[in-house]
């Protein structure tokens, strides 16, 4: 293998990352600060994917613009998820509670994939826009628009959200409601608020992914379980406690897959991941970022 | 001095536990009040119950005639009445100042925080000093400093403390005991839960005594100070001998 071909590798494994912190991001902010276990966010972000898509067919907006409707768009399907089922069960306790947003969430994942399915058909779009196919070139290597666009935006992202909270009152509420959430209720924080708020911003995290998704792949109804999986790996990577610490993580997973999808074979890239997953779960089970 | 907490015929449990049994107590506006008793009783439930982390089964707890068991937790501290609960439980992740900004965040001590914070770091220097410092870095003194410091950041008319005391040298003690009695003079009622029952009744005004989950007596601090059961079961005296 040239050396080109090995960063051209690299750098496509790092791109492929970025979706993969993003998207775990979103589940790791809403497991940290609701303690519950969204296995509808792959499904959140499939929606997302599908806004960025009819925006883009309806309006012809570029998908990196549109991401200004898709957001908010997901802000709001997550506040109407968070009243109409989550908020429900974050108020049980310990492992009932992981549990119980275990079961609704995999229901969720059934009604929402589903109605997608009637609703968007079950054909995979994507987003062709006039720049898909071209690139940067650098020293023979080549650097896709799309995914570098992808790329840009997601690190953006993760900064911002990182100042909003560390920096903000309101961000630091919602990781002193993370920290503590008996705590933060006696400090006058209204906890299920800031549970609302957490779960719309997972939900928009979700929709910057899936938009990701629909300009890098394609999606279709049924994505949304390969992406909760892998936005799981990659929390437990990260770290059960580190919010922020699965973008990294997101980074590792997809360069590891790609060099061993280059090294041994494309069959095995899972796999592998997968081998990481699980040596991680035995030796580091606090996850590589975590503080604590 | 009216009646300020009036707390009516309180039953709790935890699943089929039951915890606290026909419980009435009632903390008058400017008083320092010390609920004392064995572990277990059910003291921290109590707590936790005004402050609205627990519900009770039956009864009611009313703040200046007004219902405060039907509200939730944020709104009881909106209320002015907050809690330093047992444990501390600092934000040990944040600073100082991060931990004593958040002890303000509800709407009637926000406005107010500026002003307020520099009213604790007069009195306790020590979190002026450590403003940047992680909180779970500190010494437990200091950590029971700042979960004070914290709970004046929300303003509270009624301050409830549970177990202030728990793992401190004794020196930090009287200093902790000399602040609550500085607050008390500024105008914040007090209500204490201490497992020193003797620091507790020197400083309270009046006192409950909980055991298992029940009000066995009351009485004047000093008072119970001096009362021959009380010093038997809690302050360590032997009985005393027949004459």
């Amino acid at each position: 293998m040239s050396i080109e071909s090995f960063v051209q590798t690299l750098v496509f494994g790092v791109f492929v990352g970025g979706i993969y912190g993003i998207a775990a991001m979103g589940l790791a902010l809403v497991f940290g600060v609701l303690k519950i276990m969204n296995i509808a966010h792959g499904e959140l972000l499939m929606l997302g994917g599908y806004v960025s898509f009819w925006v883009f067919t309806t309006w012809g907006m570029d998908p990196f613009v549109s991401l200004l409707v898709t957001i908010p768009m997901l802000f709001l399907i997550g506040l109407l998820l968070d009243r109409l089922v989550y908020r429900h069960i974050v108020t049980l306790l310990g492992e009932e509670k992981i549990k119980n947003s275990m079961l609704v969430s995999f229901g969720l994942t059934l009604v929402i994939q589903n109605l997608a399915q009637w609703g968007f058909t079950a054909d995979e779009r994507a987003i062709q826009v006039a720049y898909t196919g071209t690139g940067l070139s650098l020293f023979g290597v080549i650097l896709p628009y799309t995914r570098l666009g992808s790329f840009a935006v997601a690190i953006a992202v993760t900064l911002l959200l990182h100042v909003f909270l560390r920096r903000t009152y309101y961000g630091k509420a919602i990781l002193a409601t993370a920290e503590d959430w008996e705590a933060a209720e006696l400090t006058g924080i209204n906890i299920h608020r800031i549970y609302m708020m957490t779960f719309a911003l997972g939900a928009s995290l979700a929709a910057i992914a899936g938009t990701f998704v629909t300009i890098t792949y394609g999606i279709s109804p049924s994505i949304g379980i390969i992406w909760t999986l892998k936005a799981l790996v990659v929390v437990v990577l990260a770290g059960t406690g580190s919010i922020l610490g699965a973008f990294p993580a997101g980074i590792l997973l997809g360069v590891v897959e790609a060099v061993s999808g280059a090294f041994i074979g494309s069959t095995y890239r899972e796999v592998i991941g997968l081998v990481i997953f699980v040596l991680v779960l035995i030796l580091r089970p606090q996850g590589l970022f975590a503080r604590k | 001095m009216t009646k300020f907490l009036d707390i009516q015929s309180i039953n709790a449990a935890y699943g089929d536990i039951r915890t606290l049994w026909d419980v009435s107590l009632q903390v008058n506006e400017g008083e320092i009040v010390a609920l004392i008793g064995p572990n277990g009783a059910g003291k921290t439930t109590l707590m936790r119950l005004i402050a609205g982390l627990h519900k009770p089964t039956s009864g009611s707890v009313q703040l200046a005639d007004a219902p405060l068991h039907t509200l939730p937790a944020y709104e009881i501290v909106k209320r002015g009445v907050i809690l330093v609960p047992e444990g501390r439980r600092l934000f040990g992740g944040m600073t100082v100042l991060e931990n004593l900004e958040l002890g303000a965040y509800s709407s009637r001590a926000r406005e107010a925080r500026f002003k307020t914070i520099q009213r604790v770091f007069e009195l306790f220097p020590i979190l002026a000093e450590r403003q940047k410092q992680h909180a779970n870095t500190m010494s437990g003194g200091q950590q029971q400093m700042l979960a004070i410091g914290r709970a004046m950041m929300g303003l509270p008319k009624l301050l409830m403390l549970d177990e202030p005391s728990l793992g401190l040298a004794p020196l930090i003690v009287e200093n902790i005991f000399e602040i609550i009695k500085l607050m008390n003079e500024q105008g914040v009622t007090i209500f204490l839960v201490e497992q020193n029952a003797r620091k507790a009744l020197e400083l309270a005004d009046r006192a409950y005594i909980l055991e298992q989950g029940r009000v066995v007596g009351t009485g004047a601090g000093k008072e119970l100070l001096h009362n021959d059961e009380v010093r038997q079961a809690y302050l360590g005296f032997a009985p005393a001998a027949r004459k």
